[in-house]
Parts: structure tokens; sequence; C-alpha cells
């Protein structure tokens, strides 16, 4: 714990920026080492106030690009402590060389990456294009929904990656504005608590022993590179146990609960709508509705997405007879990434929903409520005929023609 | 025991105890890994150690081996730099917090990488960590060429040297620039020290070592590492060709102190001419061609115009 503790309200005005800053700084980093950009700014320069007024105890370093960041976390985590950084967007594009060799060399660092679109054209706001980005880069993925979430799930990403029987880097992903520069009420930990809630680093292979000389990033080819990228994934496998195990004493401290796959309305839904963060938000308001009006409508999303919950979601999605697969990232030529997972998770299963792909929300487009509405409403047509209203992929939201591919 | 050693003649070198191990897949006749042993040599102290990816990396640490008998880390091309500089900075949290007591002595925080690292894809990492003041010290292996994969051109390729990306042919005499001056560079990020060492000089580079391990903040060592591979000459040819390279001032050793205290350290009895250094060197054969001897004079025009210039500029100590 910081020598100097912040009294906090039990509930503070925080947006999710300010919830990730604060849970680095209960955290008690050893090295965060950034560099700024849109819409994740908030989080350094947060972090950068704290420390400035004597809150922080760490070390934390301004380095002149996202690649040089992740870089100086690599070589800090290496040393043996406890480290944390932020990004968006270019930025997370910049590092990606740097994310896959902090993952093959089973460093836990955590990242607060706020979403946004991938440049070109040029865009600032939310969308999901660069955590779909990051995902075959063996890091642990859990996408938020909220500032609230932020914070807890961000205290919760340095217990999971830590654990001994994980070592994996954990990215913690929420909308850029959306939850990024959205202020709500958040229910927060006292410095004590949620400090100890983490518990100490224990450092592995730490370069500052000098009792045990250690050599990391080491050359691999042919005759042992598989071996090393089948454990790492064998790690991830089974670091679900780990974030169950997490997530249920998080529970236990505060009474909010987080699971692998969240699910709302899913018990009896007959028609379901399958997204990443604030949409769910969004898509929990609509399924009240529409409950009311007697559509058996629910919304689930992977909550981690890496390690993916295949078995999860393909037991939640039994009984459901439309399935929309919603993905918020250009899908680049083909269908979405999301759509491609639940195929792949109900493929084995009994179930044959009809199952579509719905391309939205590009580079901050909004997703309201009336359009969450109309898509569960074409839900429920496809529900009673059993077949797809058109084409497998569409693109709701965007001006012009109509934008329609593949046929079933 | 901490702090620099002793090393007053070869004997006590060679006897000395090593934490880079001989078992490395170098070239035979490779200047890197003289180089490395006499700055590991040149400390008792704990090392941090990253290199870049190219020839040392490769070549020092092949799974499931290692030949480094110290902490050590590679992350990428473009980043030993900063992996260190995060391990510097991991250092200094962790003694703050007391996790690491005041009695554990200040380890040494050393980045190896090659001139292709230095001068071109890594320079942007380098110039961070000098400007943020790591305490740290820096060494470029700097052999003029991307040698880990088979002598492509770097920005350290000096003008007419063949490389396979600037060969020479029957239109072409080479590599058309003239060589990064990556030491001023980096003193004009006002670095505490910086010095060009040759690993025949070998007492010149201890001496340097010395001082850049005893200075506070980034230090820069630029270390003239003569190719067996790729400036073509034989095996056992590396110290003779360096002799060459130092004694023609095609490599002058100097240091900069601060940025302005510029001292001229070695100074060659009998300069050799530029031609004999490029002459024993097959990289720069197609240059005794009479259509190109014009580039072999105006080569020594400029590094007698250089030698010019650093004894000026040790003379003003500006």
């Amino acid at each position: 714990m910081n020598s100097k503790v912040m009294d906090l309200k039990k509930i503070e005005v925080w947006d999710g920026n300010m919830a990730a800053s604060q849970a680095f700084r209960q955290a008690d980093v050893d090295v965060v080492a950034a560099y700024p950009i849109t819409p994740s700014t908030p989080v350094v320069e947060n972090y950068a106030t704290f420390e400035a007024n004597g809150y922080i105890d760490g070390e934390f370093v301004m380095v002149e690009s996202e690649h040089a960041a992740m870089s100086a976390c690599v070589g800090a985590a290496a040393a043996g402590g406890r480290v944390a950084t932020a990004t968006s967007s270019q930025g997370f594009a910049l590092m990606v060389e740097v994310l896959y060799q902090a993952a093959g060399m089973r460093l836990p660092i955590v990242l607060a990456q706020v979403n946004r679109a991938l440049a070109a054209p040029l865009n600032v706001n939310g969308d999901h294009s660069d955590m779909y980005l990051g995902r075959d880069s063996g890091w642990i993925n859990i996408s938020t929904f909220s500032p609230q979430e932020v914070y807890d799930l961000t205290l919760c990403a340095f217990k999971i990656a830590e654990h001994l029987d994980v070592r994996i880097p954990v990215n913690i992903n929420q909308d850029g504005f959306m939850s990024s520069h959205t202020a709500q009420n958040i229910r927060t930990l006292d410095d004590k608590t949620a400090c100890d809630f983490i518990g100490p680093y224990k450092a592995v292979n730490a370069m500052l022993d000098f009792s045990k000389p250690v050599t990391h990033g080491v050359q691999t080819e042919e005759d042992w590179h598989f071996e090393h990228k089948a454990k790492q994934h064998d790690a991830m496998m089974r670091s679900r146990k780990v974030i169950d195990e997490v997530f249920a004493e998080f529970k236990e401290l505060t009474g909010r609960e987080y699971k692998a796959v969240e699910s709302y309305g899913m018990e009896d839904a007959e028609v379901a709508i399958v997204a990443f963060g604030t949409t769910y938000e969004t898509a929990k308001i609509v399924v009240d509705r529409l409950k009311e009006e007697g559509i058996k409508a629910g919304i689930i999303s992977p909550r981690v997405f890496r390690p993916f919950p295949l078995e999860d979601l393909s037991a939640q999605l039994q009984n459901v007879k439309a399935i929309a697969c919603m993905d918020r990232s250009a899908p680049g030529g083909s269908v979405g990434a999301l759509y491609n997972e639940i195929s792949g998770a109900l493929f084995n299963s009994p179930a044959r929903p009809v199952l579509s792909n719905i391309i939205y929300g590009l580079g901050g487009r909004d997703m309201t409520v009336s359009t969450l509405t109309e898509i569960y409403k074409d839900l429920v047509k496809e529900a009673q005929s059993g077949k797809l209203n058109g084409t497998i992929q569409r693109f709701v939201g965007v001006r012009g023609p109509e934008l329609n591919y593949y046929n079933a | 025991m901490s702090g620099n050693k002793v090393i007053k003649n070869l004997k006590s070198f060679s006897t000395a105890a090593e934490r880079f191990e001989g078992s490395h897949v170098l070239c035979p006749g490779c200047a890197h890994s003289i180089i490395v042993r006499e700055i590991l040599n040149a400390t008792n102290d704990n090392l941090v150690v990253s290199a870049s990816t190219g020839c040392l990396e490769v070549c020092t640490a092949i799974y499931p081996h290692t030949s480094w008998d110290c902490s050590w880390i590679h992350i990428g091309f473009e980043n030993s730099s900063t992996a260190v500089a995060g391990a510097e900075a991991m250092n200094k949290a962790l003694r703050k917090k007391g996790r690491i007591g005041s009695d554990v002595p200040e380890p040494k925080f050393v980045a190896f990488g090659g001139d292709g690292a230095t001068f071109d894809i890594g320079f942007q990492w380098l110039s961070g960590c000098f400007e943020r003041g790591h305490d740290m010290m820096y060494v470029c292996l700097d052999n003029e060429v991307y040698a880990n994969t088979g002598g492509q051109r770097s920005s350290a390729t000096p003008i007419g040297a063949s490389a396979t990306t600037s060969p020479a042919g029957s239109t072409s005499y080479g590599e058309k620039q003239n060589k990064k001056d990556i030491i001023q560079i980096m003193a004009a990020h006002g670095s505490p020290y910086v010095a060009q060492v040759a690993p025949n000089k070998w007492k010149d580079m201890i001496k340097k070592i010395h001082r850049g391990f005893d200075t506070k903040g980034p230090v820069y060592i630029n270390a003239m590492s003569a190719c067996t591979t790729e400036w073509k000459f034989a095996p056992h040819e590396t110290i003779e060709v360096s002799d060459l390279a130092t004694d023609s001032l095609v490599f002058p050793l100097y240091e900069i102190i601060d940025g302005t205290e510029l001292n001229i350290t070695y100074r060659p009895k009998n300069i050799v001419p530029v031609r004999d250094y490029l002459g024993a060197q097959p990289r720069f054969k197609h240059l005794f061609k009479p259509e190109y001897e014009y580039l072999i004079k105006e080569w020594q025009e400029r590094v007698d115009a250089y030698w010019e210039y650093l004894q000026r500029r040790e003379e003003a100590r500006v």
C-alpha cells in the first residue's frame, strides 16, 4: 500500500478513466510506464496528478511512445515487480509487437485499454477494433460495461495476472467515451482493503534477484518454439479457474458479482443478442421493455473474451431460437469475430439457432435503445420462421445503401 | 566485493571470472564477444543486461542454453535500451519501497545493441532513454551492417561499402550515404559521458567503461566491432583490421564529458592511410578500380577533417 492514503467516499463520482487510475493507485503499482492517447489519456494524467501530490510510492515513467511504454513495462516486470499501463487504438496497435513478447515471457502486466477505432480514417471514438487486434496476443482479455466494472475488474486483474498459476498479462477493456468519459457513482474500497485484496507482489524469475541469474526472452526455433507456445496456451486455458476464484473472492468482499459470461434475461430467452462493452447495458433496458411486451429477449456477453468461455456460452444459448452476434469492429472481408466464435461454440452442440452477424457502432456511432429494439424485433421474426430474414451479415446504423452479405 | 574491477594486464583480464561464457555461436573472429567480455569483466557489480535482436542475442540465448551468467533480457530489435530502463525504474521503485534493502549494492544496467538497432530501428527508444536520464550504459556494437540477417546496409554503413541492399555493381560503388555521426548525436542529448572504444585498444576501453560505470545517468559507448563475415576479412585478422581502423583514424578513440569536454584518448604514433584500412576489407575492394579512386581520396579528406575537428574541440573545450 502507498504510504499516503487517499480518503475516498463510499461513493465517488468517477468516469471510467478515473476508475482505472484509482485502481492502479490502490494496487500500489511499482512501475507505471505510459504514453498518452485519446481517450485513455486521463488514466495517465490522473496517475501523474496522484504522483505529483505524493500518493504514489512507485515509479512513473513517461516514455516517448506506446511501443516504448510496453517495452519498459516488460523490462520492469522482468526485473520483478507490479507493472501497469494504459492505451487506446493507434497506441495499442503500436504496442502489438511487445504485447506478444509480454505474454510469451509470461509477465503479469495490467493494461487499461480504452477501446477506440483504428485509422484510417482517423477517429478518436469508441469501437472494438483495437480489442480485436490484440485478441490472439496471448493476453487475458476482460470486457467491462461501465466505470464501476472498470474499477472492480482492474483490481481483480492484478490478482489474476500475478497468480502463480497464471502469470499472464491482463487487458481490461472499456468503451472509449461511453465508459471512459462518462461519470457515474462508483462504490469504492478504501486503500487498505483494495490493496489487501490484491495482496503483495510475488516475484518470479526476477532480474533484480542476483542470487539466481535468469535469461529472459530467449531464441527458440522449430525445436522448441511450439512447446513454448503450447504451454502458453495451456496456461491461458487453465487461468479460467483462477479468474472464477478471484471473481468469487471479490464478490465475498464487495457483494458485486462478476462472471466469465454475463447475461441478462437469458433464463427463458428465445431471442438473444451477443455483444461486448456498453452495448450490454443499453440492451438490458431494451430486454426489460420487451419482456413487458411478452417478448422473451436476452443479452449475453463474454465478459472474459480470452480465455474464451466457449462451453459457458454454448450452454446458455441452447434454448435460444435466434441470435444476433454484434461485432463493433470492421470485419475486413469476413463475418465478425464474435459471430465466428459463437458459431464455433454452438456447432458441436444440439442447438441450431438462426445466427446473424451485425456490424455496428464503428468509430463511435451510437447504438441506441430504438435500434436495439428493432434488432430484437427482427430476431423475433427469425425465431418464428426458423430462418434468416435476409443475409447472415448486415451493417446497422450506417448511412447509404444497405450493406448485406453472405446468404445462408 | 563491488565496484570497478582492476585489470592490470592481459593475464589478469584473461583469468577473470566470466559472466559472459564461451558457449556461444558467434562467428570465429567476431569482435562482439571480445567487447562484451571486456565490458562485463570491468566490474564486480551485479549486472542487469539487455540485448536487442541481432547477432549477440541470437548467438547467446538459444533455448535451453544461455551464455549469460547475469540477469539478462531480450525483447525486440528496437528496445534493448528501454528494456533496461524499465528494469532500472523497477530497481528505484523497490528500493524506495524498501523491498530491496539499502545494504544491497546498486547493480549496473547495461544495454547492448547493434548499429542497426542503435542508428536505425531503435534510435527513438535510445533517444527517449537518454532524454529521461536513466542510470544505464548503452553499448552499440558497431559493425556498420545488419550482420545477423546477412549483410544489409544500415545508416552506420559507410559510403562505398558493398552491402546486400546497397551492393557494388557495374554501375554502383555500393552504399551512397555517409555514416550517421551517432556519437555527436548522443552527446547532444546531454549525456554525461559518451565515448568511442575499440576492442584492440583494450586498456583505453576498460578505462572508459570504468568511467561509464562511475557516471550517474545515461552513458553511450560506441564500440567498433570488426565483422569478419561482412567486412570479409579472415577470422584471425580481427585485431589487425581493428588496429587499421583506429590507426587510420576512421574510428578515432575519444570521449565527450557532459557534452562539452572532448578528450582524444588515443593518438596513433604512425597514422596509417585510410587506403590501407579499406584495402584490408573486401567489402571495399571495388573502390580500388580507377573510376572510384576519387572516393578513397574523399574518404581520406573526410577523416583528416574530422580529426582536425576533434583536436580543435579538445583544445577549445566546447
